[in-house]
């Protein structure tokens, strides 16, 4: 089976900022490739080498087999790039931008404008493809930015962030676009922040933090390596802690996280419903009672605090919106 | 050879694409098109009543009339200032993720400041005309015959094409489009005034005329005068020209390079 993409050992410095480490990963033609991590993780520096915007110190980077280094023409020929930064005129209309995309891509007018039509009436923008984007919604300008990046029918695409920033609504548009992408064929790597996302649309997972890959994998594999759900409840007493420790630690897949302050104690276990019931009958037996019980699915703290022993860094969606060096 | 023609025309087509582009947005910011025609026409009237009385009579202007010496040397700073635009526009799209769609598009890597600089210079063509007509009207009069007024024109705005690809450089450096444009005045103001574009050289002092005889502007000026008001050029003329290939030759190959390099 040939792959959608390939990097082995690439480096990338930004004079003496080393943002990617050694990154190698590899994803199989019509596959969807979710690269998970928090902001400055060195995910949007992949897709632009991988997109041929940013050139690299180190490494080997193929896309649909083709060396980037070689020939980036051929590789450009290939690839749609779109993402959360909405590469849109704002000036143009909605129309014009596409069309302008599909003329670069070196279609003919009578094609570049059949298949801009194609695409505005299939992200349901038609009504509005002869108003600027300017005021477009935040919503409106991705799809739009989606449809110039496919509008080359290219084989692979690149897709930066492309829900960050958007309410729950137009995020579920946007995953069955891309559903229906795959389908069609197209081979998709995909950067985002949200676990669940990658979870929802990806075959294969790498997290990424700090220019480093620090787990691949099904999202399933990932889930379990990372002791797949937490149950976690409050104790009523400190007291009762070493009590507890000792009732619900053979169902805790990794270690268990206490915390003193609110009492509030975080078990990994593997199956969750599963997990939950044991450590429910558990505590009943040692007669402890505890409050706020609850079973979490792994969230990208999670996959951070169990990876690294860190927290993913906090970040509000507000600073998303600018542009990353 | 026959992929080289090829790979020429593919680069025309690109270009022409993005200086539609270009065009579309300044039609599309009108207030832009109003305030950069309005600038050009402060500068002529401003000049010809405040500096005209004291230079009209004066028998350094040739031709007698200050108008018919200024117009010329306006027309060199105005498409000096449309160039200045492009430096301001690109410095702007570099910001803006609309580049990395650019940079990862199988177009020439020559089309985005070709575009530009191609843009800018129409829009120069406007800007042009409307100030003339307005030199007209304030008492400016071509001396010689209309096929030398289209020379004027044209070689104006020849300079303003090739001085756009350093401010395209320039744009394409800095940070910002603020700095873009401070930078560029920066180089635009003393290139201008120590000239011959608003007063003789004659009347500077000599250490500055040594400058001000041999640098771009006064040739595009003197050139541009020549064929306005049929004084002599001096060799004016074939200087200028060599200076516009040069900075061509020059500029395009490092913008190309500059526009790789930078990624936002």
């Amino acid at each position: 089976m040939s792959y959608s993409f390939e990097i082995k050992n690439l480096i990338k410095k930004y004079g003496e900022t080393t943002v990617l480490d050694g990154v190698s990963m590899h994803a199989e033609e019509g596959t969807v490739f979710g690269l998970l991590g928090p902001n400055g993780a060195g995910k949007t520096t992949i897709v632009k080498i991988l997109s041929t915007i940013l050139d690299f110190n180190s490494g080997s980077v193929k896309v649909n087999g083709i060396d980037v280094k070689n020939d980036p023409k051929q590789v450009r020929k290939n690839i749609g790039l779109g993402g959360q930064f909405s590469a849109v005129d704002e000036y143009l209309t909605g129309y014009e931008n596409i069309f302008m995309v599909g003329r670069l891509y070196g279609l003919s007018r009578s094609v570049a404008k059949q298949r801009t039509e194609e695409l505005l009436s299939g992200f349901k923008l038609t009504d509005v493809m002869h108003k600027q984007v300017k005021t477009y919604s935040g919503g409106m300008r991705r799809k739009l930015d989606l449809g110039a990046s496919l509008i080359g029918r290219p084989k692979i695409l690149f897709l930066d962030e492309p829900t960050t920033g958007l309410d729950i609504g137009t995020r579920l548009d946007l995953w069955n676009i891309i559903k229906d992408l795959v389908k069609s064929g197209t081979s998709i790597l995909l950067t985002t922040q949200y676990l669940e996302e990658a979870d929802e649309l990806a075959d294969k997972i790498a997290v990424v933090n700090k220019g480093k890959v620090i787990a691949e994998g099904t999202s399933q594999q990932l889930k379990s390596s990372l002791g797949g759900d937490i149950v976690e409840f409050q104790l009523q007493n400190i007291s009762d802690k070493d009590k507890t420790f000792n009732a619900v630690s053979k169902f805790a897949k990794t270690k268990i996280d206490f915390d003193e302050d609110s009492l509030m104690l975080r078990v990994p276990v593997a199956t969750g419903s599963k997990g939950l019931m044991s450590i429910v009958q558990a505590l009943n037996e040692n007669k402890l009672t505890v409050s706020e019980l609850s079973l979490h699915r792994p969230s990208l703290d999670d996959v951070f605090l169990s990876l690294t022993g860190a927290k993913a860094p906090d970040e509000k969606p507000a600073n998303r919106n600018r542009r990353k060096k | 050879m026959k992929n080289m023609i090829e790979r020429f025309f593919d680069s025309l087509d690109d270009t022409l694409i993005i200086t539609v582009r270009n065009l579309r947005r300044y039609l599309r910011l009108p207030q832009l098109v109003f305030f950069s025609s309005i600038q050009p026409i402060m500068f002529l009237l401003l000049f010809n009543y405040v500096f005209g009385g004291a230079l009209g009579g004066s028998t350094h202007v040739p031709g007698g009339k200050y108008i018919d010496y200024l117009l010329p040397g306006i027309l060199i700073q105005v498409v000096m200032f449309g160039g200045v635009q492009t430096g301001i526009g690109l410095a702007e799209d570099m910001g803006k993720g609309i580049i990395d769609r650019f940079k990862s598009l199988p177009m020439s890597r020559l089309a985005v400041v070709a575009g530009r600089t191609l843009s800018d210079t129409l829009r120069n063509v406007v800007v042009t005309i409307i100030m003339i007509t307005v030199g007209i009207i304030i008492g400016f009069r071509f001396q010689t015959g209309s096929i030398h007024a289209l020379y004027m024109i044209l070689i104006a705005l020849l300079f303003g094409f090739s001085l756009s690809w350093l401010f395209a450089l320039i744009g394409m450096t800095v940070k910002d489009s603020e700095t873009a444009q401070l930078a560029s005045f920066l180089m635009i103001f003393p290139l201008t005034f120590a000239s011959a574009a608003f007063v003789p050289i004659a009347t500077m002092p000599s250490w500055l005329q040594a400058f001000s005889r041999n640098q771009p502007v006064t040739f595009a000026v003197d050139a541009t005068r020549h064929f306005a008001i049929g004084v002599p050029d001096g060799g004016a003329v074939w200087k200028l020209l060599i200076w516009i290939v040069a900075i061509l030759i020059v500029l395009i190959p490092l913008s190309i390079r500059q526009y790789k390099k930078r990624s936002v």
